[in-house]
């Protein structure tokens, strides 16, 4: 029917951040013709808002580092729920990756002799994230933007053709991968810039697309975060892992509107920056759980020792893991002691000359200064809680990335869940994308290439079911799709969808109010059929947004059917009704899946809801890896029967 | 502390031409432009194109014209101007438009290939690169640029004169030789390539008479004239005219690995 312009490549990417271009360039190197697909322009991912660095056991700054430590640490983290093959072969493997990138040109920053330095960061032992001030992730980013340019000057070199082997398509985006039978035949997309659609025949598709944030309100996530590979692998048949686990960073800025929750790095407390609420108190103290008693500070006396003589004192309150942050901010708001837009306070002014600061945090000092007229060398900053990453994502085998049931589907990334189990630790992200990037990219080649002759064909039926549900907004007004009811603004509903996240399944979430959203999102997601757009299809941003509407319609409502579902308080998710770790629960794993498995969403019952879940018991860990933790420990989190297998 | 009803001018149209259309909307406090062309999109105009991203100046993506002036919407404040005054949003100038906001930037990417790429020294293997704090800072300079191409749209090389871009890479890919050029590792020269010659030669150095508009308008601060061009011109001119000179510079560069920082 439609006519459509179709093209061969033998593994296609989806997303060109961190991880998807690590596939690429993987797959392109392994003699896999390879196209990219992102929604924005190439080099302008989410990867270049990461601030802190790349966490990898190359110890350069502390001798004593190795992948072991890097691994526990990791485990500890996710609270024991991560997929620990992902956690082994990232620790081990994420050295190289960081060292490869020097290869194509990156420039780190030095220690004394000359190597890449390291920094602390929270929850690592040692030293250990590889950076480059505080704009490490432009600089993955940039040095694998110019890596694939070099490949393609080596291909312009033997073929005269830049994009021979190895193309970036920009500013498209993909709304359905396309199969024959049960594998993957290719992708459906449309070029942002012309409105026009196409179809890249494909055996092999890497989702890379990121996470899911711009479903809430409060976000430090950037446009493109609307869970499209969540959404695409769902509508393909695939599961997807533990979604209920949301990270929210403690400190996003809350005024001005513009910018509210963009990250106020970490680092502002580790250099000495206390959190106030509207009384002057200093209220960590107040939040310190039983199980980190011991190992943090009692009064503000020796929190403040502690900065200079670590050893002889107890951490503050204030560098508890973000997670118990995020909650004590969030108790203090409720409790309507905070600050006048809705935050607390975190105040550096008080704690160090001015000259310090400005030194010690410059991009922090730029940041409030341009956008918020605050001063942070003399007056305190507004924050609050913000969503910053999801821990859930598509359920994938640890040592090829594919996707669960599909076979050809590969995931990668913030997309790709399991790696850091129910929480992530700062800088294991940037190394996660280079070390299953690369995984998925070359697996996906291989696959591709085991093919060869026997390539899965595209089938017709599925390009026009795809093309007629990408242009149904523009029928949306003469009652298109037989939908009763007056055409919606997908503006309107991206903003409700948001408020409904935000307030109902947020940091701190109740069985009630759970409920609640699902039954929002069901009326959310009957007015979306009707989400409608004026204008015509080049460069439309109201189309665009309505059919994100889908894929954040179905990620949201995973968040909150798996976050009703565990009973218990685990990393990022937090139940104010079953407010402890539950052993039990450790080795649960909940699975999503499409209820209507044809993919076919109009035929879904809007009450009863698109998603089914599933429990499944996870793999006992293996034994050499559980012996490189104390008995003690292992007794804290994993059940009795568990410990004496 | 309050809202007000702002007058706005945004350009509407695509490549076959368009204007300036009129609008009135609320601006709150804190707001920047890039919050208001959201609020229009939002209320009036639902399929006003614009590229944003991040929103917190990281990306540069949503470089625009704010009455004339090349700038990020993101990092603009609605506080620099007087509430009276008509603001005036036009996409950038020196390349075609597409649709209203969002233009044609492909001619960076283009310029971008043609740029050599890094050359791995021979002989180091990865995790065997040594190299020093201070031989690092001039090249990580330019390597904090966000890629907003504000310097490409003002520089008036290419900016009135749609001719010069063919033999014109920019300041922002001329700014790339140079950070090539002082990486401490790159082995470029022991294949042959001459990279201050390559900026004169194939990527239009000679072009650049040093107004330094690029720099004025870089929103990461990236001394782009000073730091990168100037040098890369004094380089290149010695270079032309004093072959013992490129021989010298040749010779006196360490050999790959570099154990101490030479004292250059």
């Amino acid at each position: 029917m439609s006519v459509v312009d179709r093209q061969e490549w033998d593994v296609v990417v989806v997303g060109a951040g961190g991880a998807g271009l690590r596939a690429a360039i993987e797959a392109r190197e392994r003699g896999a013709r390879t196209a990219v697909i992102c929604k924005s322009l190439f080099g302008k991912a989410h990867t270049v808002m990461a601030e802190g660095g790349i966490a990898a056991a190359m110890a350069n700054a502390n001798e004593h580092d190795t992948w072991q430590v890097h691994f526990r640490d990791t485990m500890r983290g996710g609270k024991f729920l991560n997929q620990w093959r992902m956690a082994e072969l990232h620790a081990q493997e994420a050295p190289d990756r960081v060292w490869e990138l020097e290869t194509w040109g990156a420039l780190f920053d030095r220690t004394k002799d000359g190597r890449i330095s390291q920094r602390n960061f929270g929850g690592h032992e040692y030293p250990r994230l590889a950076h480059v001030g505080d704009r490490t992730g432009l600089e993955l980013i940039r040095t694998l933007q110019q890596k694939i340019v070099a490949l393609q000057q080596e291909d312009f070199k033997e073929t005269g053709d830049y994009e021979s082997r190895l193309k970036v398509f920009q500013e498209c985006t993909v709304t359905r991968i396309l199969k024959d039978g049960g594998r993957v035949s290719g992708v459906f997309a449309y070029d942002r810039e012309t409105g026009r659609f196409f179809v890249l025949e494909a055996p092999a598709v890497v989702l890379a697309t990121g996470g899911i944030g711009k479903s809430f309100k409060v976000t430090s996530n950037s446009w493109e975060y609307t869970g499209d590979g969540h959404a695409l692998a769902l509508l393909a048949g695939a599961p997807l892992l533990n979604m209920e686990f949301v990270q929210f960073h403690p400190t996003g800025m809350v005024w001005p509107p513009s910018v509210k929750g963009i990250l106020v790095t970490e680092s502002v407390r580790g250099d000495g920056g206390v959190l106030r609420n509207s009384e002057g108190k200093r209220f960590m103290f107040d939040y310190v759980p039983d199980v980190f008693k011991e190992k943090y500070a009692e009064s503000e006396e020796e929190a403040d020792r502690w900065y200079e003589d670590p050893d002889h004192n107890r951490r503050p309150p204030e560098l508890l893991p973000r997670d118990e942050v995020a909650r004590a901010i969030n108790a203090e708001v409720k409790a309507g002691r905070g600050s006048p837009h809705g935050g607390v306070f975190l105040d550096v002014s008080t704690r160090m000359p001015a000259e310090v600061i400005r030194r010690r945090l410059p991009s922090m000092y730029h940041q409030f200064k341009e956008l918020a007229d605050v001063d942070i060398t003399a007056e305190a900053m507004e924050v609050g809680p913000t969503c910053h990453y999801v821990m859930g994502g598509v359920a994938v085998d640890s040592d090829t990335a594919a996707a669960r049931g599909v076979p050809g589907l590969y995931a990668a990334g913030e997309v790709a869940g399991g790696m850091h189990g129910s929480n992530r630790l700062g800088g294991n992200s940037l190394s996660d994308l280079l070390v299953f990037g690369r995984r998925a990219g070359w697996h996906a080649a291989e696959y591709a290439q085991g093919l060869a002759a026997r390539r899965p064909p595209v089938d017709d039926a599925q390009v026009d079911t795809a093309a007629a549900e990408a242009l149904r907004p523009f029928s949306a007004e003469a009652g298109g799709g037989g939908e009763p009811g007056p055409p919606e603004n997908p503006y309107t509903l991206h903003q409700e969808l948001q408020q409904t996240m935000n307030d109902l399944v947020g940091i701190i979430r109740r069985e009630g109010e759970m409920e609640q959203a699902l039954h929002k999102l069901a009326e959310l997601r009957t007015r979306a059929r009707r989400a409608g757009v004026e204008g015509h299809r080049q460069f439309n941003p109201g189309w665009h947004l309505a059919l994100d509407l889908r894929n954040m319609l179905l990620v949201s409502e995973c968040v909150a059917r798996a976050a009703l579902e565990r009973t218990e308080s685990r990393g990022g998710h937090t139940r104010e009704d079953h407010p402890t770790m539950d052993r039990a629960w450790r080795n649960v794993n909940l699975l999503c899946t499409l209820a209507d498995p044809t993919g076919g969403l109009a035929a879904t019952d809007p009450a009863r809801g698109q998603i089914r879940l599933a429990r499944e018991t996870t793999d006992p860990i293996r034994p050499d890896l559980l012996a490189l933790f104390e008995k003690e420990e292992l007794v804290k989190y994993l059940a009795e029967e568990e410990l004496y297998e | 502390m309050s809202s007000y009803e702002a007058r706005f001018q945004v350009w509407r149209g695509d490549e076959r031409g368009g204007g300036l259309e009129d609008f009135t909307v609320e601006v709150h406090d804190g707001e920047v432009v890039l919050d208001i062309v959201h609020r229009l999109q939002a209320t009036q105009a639902p399929d006003l194109a614009v590229r944003w991203n991040c929103k917190a100046g990281k990306c540069g993506s949503c470089s625009a014209e704010v009455n004339g002036r090349p700038r990020l919407l993101c990092m603009t404040r609605m506080s620099v101007f007087d509430r009276a005054e008509t603001i005036t949003i036009t996409p950038l100038r020196a390349f075609p438009v597409i649709r209203d906001l969002v233009t044609d930037v492909g001619f960076n990417y283009e310029k971008a290939r043609e740029v050599p790429a890094f050359v791995p020294p021979p002989g180091l293997g990865p995790g065997e690169y040594r190299m020093f704090q201070e031989d690092v800072d001039r090249p990580q300079e330019f390597r904090k640029c966000i890629e907003c191409f504000l310097c490409q749209n003002t520089c008036h090389v290419v900016r009135d004169h749609e001719e010069n871009k063919r033999a014109f890479a920019g300041p922002r890919y001329l700014m790339r030789v140079a950070e090539l050029d002082m990486h401490p590792l790159d082995a470029a020269a022991e294949t042959g390539l001459d990279r201050g010659r390559t900026a004169q030669d194939d990527h239009g150095l000679g072009y650049c008479n040093i107004t330094k508009c690029c720099t004025e308008v870089c929103p990461e601060g990236i001394k782009i004239t000073d730091n990168a061009l100037i040098p890369l011109k004094e380089r290149a001119v010695d270079r032309k005219y004093d072959p013992l000179v490129w021989l010298g510079s040749k010779i006196r560069r360490r050999p790959a690995g570099g154990r101490a920082p030479a004292a250059d």
